[in-house]
């Protein structure tokens, strides 16, 4: 197996993008990422694309085959990857697999989806289309629902409160103001969503005990990552960024198969797998992207992936140490909750944002300083299908 | 523009009489502090000034909204309504949002617009509420009518109120109204209107001095920026 680096990245801001279409917004960042992997067209051997919804949302298929066209990038393969809310890391998997067993030497991954062409309600519906298809769908379970029912379970057995969840939300509210490639740009107030009668209104239910500002937008958006050999890295004379490890995992897809469904069993094998290829751990880590579609997620997945012991991840995020200069800063793009969550976007844009960690190029306000090891945790289903990887920094 | 008084009586719809609606303030989600005071006829040019960029912004029907909305405040200034008042939302003496009604009788509403200016952090909830707070506690009257002429707008009247769905045609483009009842108004009122009075002196003589407004610009992105907070 060889090695591989990531040799170019890009995105475009989330948010709603009523003016482009998904073709564009994939087509946009995948551009970005080539300039930035510095490739002439000719050059890619394959094309994986990331999308959850575009079949039924835009009624296109084929979307990778039409990227490549659109892109000029004939006859590179095509494929389209599609697995839920891990599609994105799922492609990069794909992509580094054909890298690693020899048979390509560059692969563009993109991921993107359009969901705010349609209304809330429906994007809920699409969303919801990834619960199980006779015993959790037809009972009009959402994901918000799913995430409401796991709070309350994860609340009573490891003693989160809505004061750890109202810390996640503040802290990557508040990194999504760093962030121009942010979907929700805003600084929250405690008092505001919390503290002050008025958050009934501000802040009201969504999910008990969710509320609304514990849940991430619906938002559009496209990122892309250019995959290659180290040793093609090294030819580019500096530091460069390489896939140290990956773990992919699934777990039943109804909650009430499992025997502790407060325990994401896939996440845990994911990172075990991740940091055993890597033959890292998890204090090895300096920064952290995880899915936190819903505020309990990062707490949860924080535990999970070893960075704390179980019922400790809301304490931690309450004391700061996940904040930027923290112990292990946690989703400094604003994560899903306020850079967004276009399903098939998240899991590549993640990665895109540890890139710019590790190469240390972003601003002073989001940059943990000397970054060597990042990780992320994307998050499919409600922990069905989780993917977790480990990048790291090399110096030329 | 010379106006003969004795046609213009004959012009004027009738007035019923409003007891002014008390001002208050809302902490929003960024803890800024948004005072809702009740807008004087004098102030009608200036507040126009925010809605005109509007017109020109068909996201989310801002335009239409907007386009009624000046129509209706100019008709309120002109002394072309009947028993219409605005009530304004200030941030720092900026305004952020506006929205507007009338009186159809001493005991039926007419809600018109709501015109959130800054957007995502649920002026227009607010406003709305204030509305038909204005309406129901103040005014004294058993029902208010209302459309929604955006998805926005019915996500959050029809449903979240929830309205009561009536064969009764709405001024505004003749479809069926929605019912606000005092019933409906009373259970709802717990999770979506608050407000604390009296407002601070300091807030209310800054909201009073001076209706501040964002350019065109700011307004324009705002609303329909690529961000679409």
């Amino acid at each position: 197996m060889r090695d591989v680096a990531i040799l170019g990245v890009g995105m475009l801001p989330f948010g709603r993008r009523d003016e482009d279409s998904l073709m564009d917004m994939l087509a946009y960042a995948s551009l970005k990422a080539l300039d930035d992997a510095g490739l002439g067209n000719d050059t890619v051997d394959a094309v994986y694309v990331a999308n959850m919804g575009g079949g039924m949302l835009q009624h296109q298929a084929s979307i990778a085959s039409s990227l490549v066209d659109r892109l000029s990038l004939l006859p590179a393969a095509a494929e389209t990857i599609e697995n839920g809310p891990a599609s994105g890391a799922s492609a990069v998997k794909n992509g580094v697999l054909a890298i690693a067993s020899g048979h390509y030497d560059t692969v563009l991954v993109a991921g993107g989806e359009k969901m705010r062409e349609v209304t809330g309600w429906r994007a809920t519906d699409f969303v919801a289309s990834m619960t199980h298809p006779t015993a959790e769908y037809p009972y009009g379970i959402t994901l918000p629902g799913m995430a409401g029912m796991f709070t309350r379970l994860y609340m009573e057995k490891h003693g989160v409160t809505r004061e750890h969840l109202l810390a996640i939300s503040l802290k990557n509210q508040e990194m999504g103001t760093r962030n121009p490639y942010a979907h929700v740009e805003m600084a929250l107030d405690r008092e505001g969503i919390f503290d002050s009668p008025h958050a009934v209104v501000n802040n009201p239910v969504s999910a008990d005990p969710l509320h609304l500002y514990d849940l991430c937008p619906v938002s559009d958006g496209a990122a892309a990552l250019v995959l290659c050999t180290v040793e093609a890295a090294k030819k580019r004379g500096k530091p460069y960024v390489v896939i140290a490890g990956f773990g992919q995992a699934t777990d039943t897809h109804t909650l009430a198969e499992r025997d502790d469904p407060t325990d994401l069993k896939a996440v845990s094998l994911a990172a075990q797998k991740a940091f055993a290829m890597a033959k890292l751990k998890p204090s090895d880590v300096h920064v952290a992207e995880l899915h936190d579609a819903f505020t309990i997620l990062e707490i949860a997945e924080s535990e999970h992936v070893g960075f704390f012991k179980k019922g400790e991840g809301g304490k931690a995020a309450v004391a700061g140490k996940t904040r930027l200069g923290g112990q292990i800063p946690i989703n400094l793009s604003g994560g899903l909750k306020a850079r967004g969550h276009p399903v098939g976007a998240t899991g590549v844009a993640q990665m895109v944002d540890i890139v710019w960690q590790l190469r240390h190029e972003l601003p002073e306000n989001r940059q943990v300083k000397n970054a060597q090891v990042g990780l992320t945790v994307n998050f499919g289903g409600f922990g069905n299908n989780v993917l977790c990887f480990i990048l790291r920094r090399v110096e030329p | 523009m010379p106006v003969d008084m004795e046609l213009e009586m004959v012009l004027r719809p009738p007035q019923l009489p409003m007891v002014p609606y008390p001002p208050k303030v809302i902490t929003l989600a960024n803890g800024k502090r948004m005072v809702v005071r009740q807008a004087q006829r004098e102030d009608v040019p200036a507040i126009l000034k925010s809605v005109h960029p509007c017109l020109f912004i068909e996201r989310d029907y801002y335009d239409i909204v907007s386009a009624r909305l000046y129509g209706e405040l100019l008709a309120w200034y002109r002394y072309r309504v009947k028993s219409e008042y605005c009530l304004l939302g200030q941030v720092d003496g900026y305004l952020v949002g506006i929205v507007n009604g009338r009186m159809e009788t001493d005991k039926v509403g007419m809600s018109y617009h709501t015109l959130a200016i800054d957007r995502g952090l649920r002026i227009g909830s607010h406003l709305f509420a204030a509305k038909m707070e204005y309406h129901l506690e103040y005014l004294g009257q058993e029902d208010v009518l209302i459309v929604a002429e955006s998805p926005i707008g019915f996500r959050r009247w029809m449903i979240e109120y929830p309205l009561e769905p009536t064969k009764i045609p709405h001024e505004l483009g003749g479809g069926d109204s929605w019912r606000l009842t005092r019933e409906i108004y009373f259970k709802a009122k717990p999770r979506l209107v608050v407000g604390d009075r009296p407002v601070p002196k300091p807030l209310m003589d800054e909201a009073v001095a001076e209706i501040k407004f964002a350019d065109d610009d700011t307004i324009r992105e705002r609303i329909a920026g690529l961000k679409g907070r």
